[in-house]
């Protein structure tokens, strides 16, 4: 029941934050919402057994599966963050920071591969040169 | 033979293990990812000739037991994937050497990550595993879509690397409640379960609503045609065989095997897939660059593919699986056949200055075989892969399945036409060097997957055998879970 009530709240305040603009409320969203996909994980497996798990088989013996797939989704989550969280520095040193992201019909081609700042370390000069 | 089911999944991620630890080598670089590849490549094809008679390869990773064992299995589908995708990734190899991409920071050790990833979802026996290694699939494409920096593509990044990763989150979640109402994640423990309990079945829904973002099938397609097209061409080509195939396979396989093919849901599957295809390729109608054209079409062939699972009749997913087999290579090769217009034009719009055919001979072939395959015209392998699927409608009786294949296929005929006289026929601009810039490493992979596409429609038997077998496993997979359950 109070795992049921945390996540319906994580899950709330999750979606209510993808949806404002901004890339870092966006990042906070999908950190509200990967804590909650985690918490169903770990209820998934029983919330009421707690006695540790691998010492002796018991009917309150922990599943120690959903926390081992629990860790591996907290790791996964971190990552894309640290990623996300760098598009955003990249973005906020670029030239338009303020555009919207679904407004970048013009942009395909990419041959305006000023790279801001340089922050990704990517679009080395001479890389582009050789393509044009 | 079951150890070369590790070799899609370990060997490439050593290997970018490997090159990461030697950073601005980018002659080893190359060399190290054919070399991956080459062996990914034989270890696909040993499999499939060992599963081609319906025998499956099974590994426990480690020995564990049961549940906990991380299980890997290669049956005829999968081994045709795992095949398939190693080809196309070499092709991008060659002509991401032409185009420059490869020397971009990191990109060869990102591809082959990414490329472990999708042979390791191809291979996986459980929903967990199949979460994680479509992870490891999932982050290197994050970083090779923005790799090149720029307002747009940060842009379409953000809004690829959010989608996916809702997708994600929900993947997960989807697989928590499969945990939580049966117990298990295993596919062979959950063999029918979803057939059997609504409440699987509804957590399993979870499970395939999120492939379905992955797969890019309508109504989630929309993230598709907003995010590839901004990629480098290479790129894109790698993304098309790879990624939105991996979400489809996995649809395909947890339908079969955990739904068993449950008549009861067929409608759903059907109705997703005629709407796949009407809106992918409607959508196509109204770009303007090569790029945008082809991603609309990726929408509607996946349609055409799980069309053929909607029927699940043994005609029918033969079908889709000669289909999907084909279709990698054919969508690589006009992918490439992009990068190629691009590298030598600097732009892949259609924009009015043609000309290429009389330029490049070579690529325009490649091109027209690419496109005539798309659009299914003989002698292509295309063409046989919508005959069969018509024929496949025509013997379940799904006469508006049958109409709406024949209508889709020729405004994707269309389309190719489109962009066939923008920028192949016609007079090339004056003082023009672009024929110099199109070297034999961007037009060789476009036309030898063209060549291939051209094989696996004139000799398409052996391919047919393989594809009749993989439906006959998906169709009863009761060999497959005995295999993968061990009992």
């Amino acid at each position: 029941m109070s795992a049921a009530f945390v996540v319906g709240v994580l899950v709330a305040a999750g979606v209510f934050l993808l949806l404002r603009p901004g890339l870092l409320r966006v990042v906070l969203g999908f950190v509200l919402l990967g804590h909650a996909v985690n918490v169903v994980l770990l209820s998934a497996g029983g919330l009421g057994r707690r006695t540790a798990a691998l010492e002796e088989a018991g009917p309150d013996t922990a599943d120690p599966l959903p926390q081992a797939f629990v860790l591996t989704a907290i790791v996964i989550t971190f990552g894309i963050t640290i990623h996300l969280l760098g598009l955003l520095r990249r973005g906020a040193g670029g030239p338009a920071s303020g555009a919207d992201p679904m407004d970048d019909d013009n942009d395909d081609d990419g041959d305006a591969e000023s790279d801001g700042d340089g922050t990704g370390g990517a679009g080395r000069p001479g890389t582009t040169g050789r393509r044009r | 033979m079951s150890a070369l089911l590790l070799i899609p999944v370990v060997g490439p991620l050593l290997a970018a293990g490997a090159l990461l630890a030697l950073p601005n080598r980018p002659g080893t670089h190359r060399v190290g990812a054919f070399a991956t590849m080459t062996v990914v490549l034989v270890a696909g094809l040993v499999l499939l000739v060992r599963t081609s008679g319906g025998a499956l390869a099974v590994l426990r990773v480690g020995g564990w037991p049961g549940p906990i064992a991380i299980g890997l299995a290669a049956d005829a589908l999968s081994a045709l994937l795992v095949t398939v995708t190693a080809l196309v990734v070499l092709g991008c190899l060659v002509a991401a050497v032409g185009s420059g991409d490869d020397r971009r920071p990191y990109f060869l050790p990102l591809v082959l990550v990414l490329t472990a990833g999708a042979g390791g979802a191809f291979l996986t026996t459980d929903l967990f595993n199949l979460f994680v290694l479509i992870e490891v699939m999932l982050v290197p494409s994050y970083v090779l879509l923005s790799l090149a920096g720029g307002v747009g593509r940060g842009g379409a990044g953000r809004v690829y690397v959010a989608t996916n990763l809702l997708g994600s989150t929900l993947l997960l979640a989807g697989v928590a409640l499969v945990y939580g109402t049966t117990g298990v994640v295993g596919l062979g423990e959950l063999a029918g379960a979803a057939r059997d309990e609504p409440t699987v079945a509804v957590a399993c829904g979870v499970v395939l609503l999120a492939l379905g973002v992955k797969s890019a099938l309508v109504p989630l397609h929309d993230w598709l045609p907003r995010t590839y097209p901004v990629a480098s061409p290479v790129v894109v080509a790698l993304f098309s065989g790879l990624l939105t195939k991996v979400g489809l396979y996995a649809v395909i396989r947890i339908y079969a095997v955990v739904y068993g093919g449950d008549p009861g849901y067929r409608w759903l599957l059907g109705a997703v897939a005629l709407l796949s295809m009407v809106v992918g390729v409607l959508g196509a109608v109204g770009e303007n660059s090569m790029r945008r054209i082809l991603t609309f079409h990726m929408v509607s062939q996946l349609g055409y593919v799980l069309l053929g699972v909607a029927l699940f009749t043994a005609v029918g997913l033969a079908a889709a699986v000669y289909y999907l087999a084909q279709y990698i290579l054919v969508k690589a090769a006009l992918f490439l056949c992009a990068a190629a217009v691009r590298a030598g034009r600097g732009t892949d719009r259609l924009d009015g200055s043609g000309g290429l055919a009389g330029q490049r001979p070579a690529l325009a072939l490649a091109f027209a075989g690419a496109a005539l395959s798309l659009a299914g015209l003989p002698p292509f392998s295309g063409f046989l892969a919508k005959f069969l699927l018509l024929r496949a409608t025509a013997e379940s009786g799904a006469w508006l399945a049958m109409v709406v294949a024949v209508l889709v296929s020729l405004v994707t005929l269309l389309s190719m036409l489109k962009i066939w006289s923008a920028l192949f026929t016609g007079d090339p601009p004056a003082s023009s060097t672009v024929a110099r810039r199109i070297g034999p490493t961007l037009v060789g992979p476009p036309l030898a997957l063209a060549g291939l596409s051209l094989a696996a429609g004139l000799a398409a038997a052996p391919l047919l055998v393989l594809a009749d077998t993989a439906a006959a496993e998906l169709r009863d997979p009761a060999g497959y879970v005995r295999a993968v359950t061990g009992r």
